[in-house]
């Protein structure tokens, strides 16, 4: 799946932010200037750091905040000035926002009582939204008796049983334990692929966005910082926030020299000349963040393009790999994965040795 | 396991339960002991008092003690048939005692609760007591005619009770009979359940007006916020700081026929000057006044359990397709019920005893039980109905604190 496979176009998407931007205290913008066009049946995830401005954009699509500019188009109408009980979306809180003091069927049946659905109508669309996420037996029970696990189910259910062409998810799974949340992510994207709802998820853990997204919209300062497929952002980041920001990353600093086709030569503080896939860096002259991931750099002799001297400074054993902390130019925070495979070298803290990695695995982006 | 059946012991034998409770013994015995200050002056300064008043409520000895030989004998007078001799000779040789002693005028006092007019007619035949020479009935007969009435030989019997149910039956508007027969009070006696029942109706209608006035303030203060919402709340707090002499005086300030907003009225042609409104020195002044002095111990409640309620089930009501007006109605204001309960006892059990308010406010039909408690603590000094009206009061409120954990639950109950 590439990148241009995936561009919806502001025409034809079945969401579209346009020039959206929202201030809170007229002073600075939370959200500035945004523009996305989300497809019909699409999982799109909103990713960023906290106070990135994304839960501000799900608030708006959702109708719970007002832009302060610019139009929120839902299947091409803009819905600006629609309160939130007439979008029709359906909505998965952080703290899934169960009601208390109703049953889990009471619960469900709220939207369809305030749609005048028939009982009979009611009854089946509650046994059939519960049969999804595997709750029927707990029709009768209060929230308060269901486990956060269950809980989560639960609003899943509530937020798709009136059958809504969007759900928007907040955090969904932000208070549930890791093995839940792994188990979760799953069958919240089983769920979307049957269904072919529109989901619109914001999370803050980069690795929920990339299991479950078709696309992601990484956030930061009230911009998106990129918009891409999961592969795409991890292997073909556009900036230094984003290959910060999605998976680890090391770090380089310097000066380019040259730039042949998309090869650029590189000058790193140390002295060192690199040669780097040339993706953002500016001009001969500017300054450049050079990006490379762990798994990528080769420990060795005679291994890549690139060879650079290291010295071994911590060794973690990881099962599957070793992460191996490293001296590289002065840097002290080189890290490199070396796999725990057979006839791998072992390595001692204190050893001299020399890394290097292809050019096209590391990557020239803006200096930050 | 074949353990399971037999008691679980530690490993030195000893049963795991004996072992437990030596090990919590310490922890709960110091947990004990700082609870004790509190514990003993609750006791002193609380319970004591309160069991001592109710016990007043059905406990008069006093006829019996000062007056002996009349109590011992009058047991076996059936009320209907004539006074005999021997009644006459045993109260006439008890007032002598009584008269020496000084106890005639608190025993001329109890009997003449139960029939008006019988103290004079106590004290000065006690007077004559000495130089009556037997026939004595005759010479009581003499003395004035009511003693050869049997109502005032009644009226004995009912007083030599030590224990007697007569003082709360009188606080309910009910007559014991020297019978032991329990018939209502003649009319122009039942005062008790119509001031009781106007308690409770002021109680209510203050109650139902705090929460009218206090539900609005208290979700505005939660859903403001903290900053602006505590400066509120020292608002809604300000009137405790002051005293509630003040606030009260100063209602009449406001409310009286010549007060701010009888003039305001006036001024703006709402009334005439001839036709001003009487707000005050009656059950309007008491509402109005106790409502706001009252607002607090609402709104307080409210707040603290609608702070907790989080702005996301509405929202989720909402995004389910609900109108702004139904989200409140099925999902917030059911999640507010419990301060809604706990704000309303509050007001409600504080409404029902309140004294100072009405004592000023209040004019004639303004009063309300308490007021009757005090009249007669203070004034009339009958302090045993006084007690008998205290403990109608605390069944009313605790018959209301059971109807609220039927209803509602006591669990269900949040004060903060």
């Amino acid at each position: 799946m590439s990148a241009e496979s995936q561009t919806v176009s502001k025409e034809d998407g079945f969401v579209v932010f346009d020039h959206v931007q929202k201030s809170y205290d007229g002073e600075t913008l939370v959200v500035k200037d945004l523009n996305l066009a989300i497809g019909k049946g699409e999982f799109l995830t909103m990713l960023g750091p906290s106070g990135s401005g994304k839960t501000t954009c799900l608030m708006m699509l959702a109708g719970f905040e007002t832009a302060t500019h610019g139009d929120i188009l839902l299947g091409g109408h803009p819905i600006n000035n629609i309160p939130p009980h007439k979008r029709g979306i359906g909505m998965v809180f952080q703290n899934y926002a169960l009601f208390p003091h109703m049953t889990v069927g009471e619960n469900l049946s709220f939207p369809l009582e305030v749609r005048k659905m028939a009982k009979a109508e009611r009854e089946e669309k509650i046994r059939r939204a519960l049969d999804m996420v595997e709750m029927l037996d707990f029709i009768n029970r209060r929230p308060a008796q269901l486990s956060g696990g269950q809980q989560q189910r639960i609003a899943l259910a509530r937020s798709l049983v009136f059958e809504p062409d969007l759900v928007l998810m907040d955090e969904p799974l932000g208070a549930l334990d890791k093995q839940l949340r792994e188990h979760m992510q799953f069958e919240i994207k089983h769920l979307h692929d049957r269904l072919g709802v529109t989901v619109v998820y914001v999370t803050h853990d980069q690795s929920e966005a990339l299991t479950m997204s078709d696309r992601i919209a990484v956030f930061d300062d009230g911009v998106i910082q990129q918009l891409a497929t999961p592969d795409d952002l991890y292997e073909r980041p556009e900036n230094a926030f984003v290959a910060q920001f999605i998976g680890e990353n090391n770090r380089m600093t310097g000066t380019v020299k040259a730039i042949e086709g998309d090869v650029a030569t590189v000058e790193l503080d140390g002295g060192t000349v690199v040669t780097a896939k040339a993706v953002n860096c500016g001009d001969v002259g500017g300054r450049t963040t050079l990006s490379i991931r762990p798994e990528r750099v080769k420990v060795g002799a005679d291994q890549g393009t690139n060879r650079t001297d290291a010295e071994v400074l911590e060794l973690i054993y990881l099962g599957d790999h070793i992460r191996c902390r490293m001296r590289v130019h002065g840097n002290e925070d080189f890290i490199v994965k070396v796999p725990n495979a057979a006839d791998n070298k072992r390595l001692v803290v204190g050893e001299k040795t020399s890394v290097g990695w292809e050019t096209e695995d590391c990557r020239a982006l803006d200096a930050t | 396991m074949s353990d399971a059946t037999g008691p679980i012991v530690t490993a030195d034998g000893v049963p795991l339960k004996r072992k437990l409770a030596q090990a919590m013994f310490r922890s709960r015995a110091r947990a004990f002991g700082l609870a004790l200050p509190l514990l003993a002056f609750i006791i002193v300064a609380f319970i004591i008092p309160i069991l001592t008043l109710l016990y007043r409520g059905v406990h008069d000895p006093r006829f019996a003690q000062f007056m002996p030989r009349t109590t011992a004998i009058i047991q076996k007078w059936d009320t209907k048939s004539p006074v005999t001799e021997e009644m006459a000779a045993a109260l006439v040789a008890d007032m002598v005692v009584a008269r020496k002693e000084r106890t005639i005028g608190q025993v001329a006092t109890r009997v003449n609760r139960e029939l008006p007019g019988t103290r004079s007619l106590f004290t000065s035949t006690a007077r004559k007591a000495k130089k009556m020479k037997p026939p004595y009935l005759e010479a009581l007969i003499k003395k004035d005619r009511k003693w050869g009435d049997n109502a005032t030989w009644q009226a004995i019997k009912i007083t030599a009770k030590t224990y007697t149910p007569a003082y709360l039956l009188q606080a309910v508007d009910l007559k014991y009979n020297a019978d032991g027969s329990i018939t209502r009070q003649p009319e122009r006696y039942r005062i008790y359940l119509k001031l009781l029942i106007r308690t409770m109706r002021i109680s209510l209608i203050v109650t139902l007006a705090t929460l009218v006035l206090g539900y609005p303030v208290a979700y505005l203060l939660s859903t403001l916020p903290v900053r602006t919402s505590n400066m509120l709340l020292i608002l809604v707090l300000l009137p405790f700081w002051t005293s509630l002499l003040v606030r009260t005086t100063s209602w009449i300030a406001i409310l009286q026929s010549e007060g701010v907003l009888n003039n305001l009225f006036v001024l703006f042609g709402i009334t005439t000057d001839q036709q001003r409104f009487s707000m005050i020195y009656n059950e309007t002044g008491v509402l109005i006044a106790m409502t706001h002095i009252l607002l607090p111990f609402m709104i307080l409640p409210l707040y603290s359990v609608m702070k907790t309620i989080p702005p996301s089930y509405v929202r989720a009501a909402k995004s389910m397709g609900a109108r702004p007006a139904t989200a409140f109605w099925r999902v917030y204001f059911p999640q507010s019920v419990p301060g809604i309960g706990a704000g309303a006892l509050l007001v409600f059990i504080l409404a029902i005893g309140y004294y100072i308010t009405p004592a000023l406010v209040g004019g004639e039909d303004g009063q309300m039980i308490s007021n009757m408690i005090d009249f007669h603590m203070r004034k009339s000094l009958n302090w045993n109905l006084a007690a008998a009206l205290g403990a109608v009061l605390l069944v009313v409120v605790l018959f209301f604190f059971w109807l609220y954990d039927r209803l509602v639950g006591i669990d269900n109950m949040k004060l903060g």
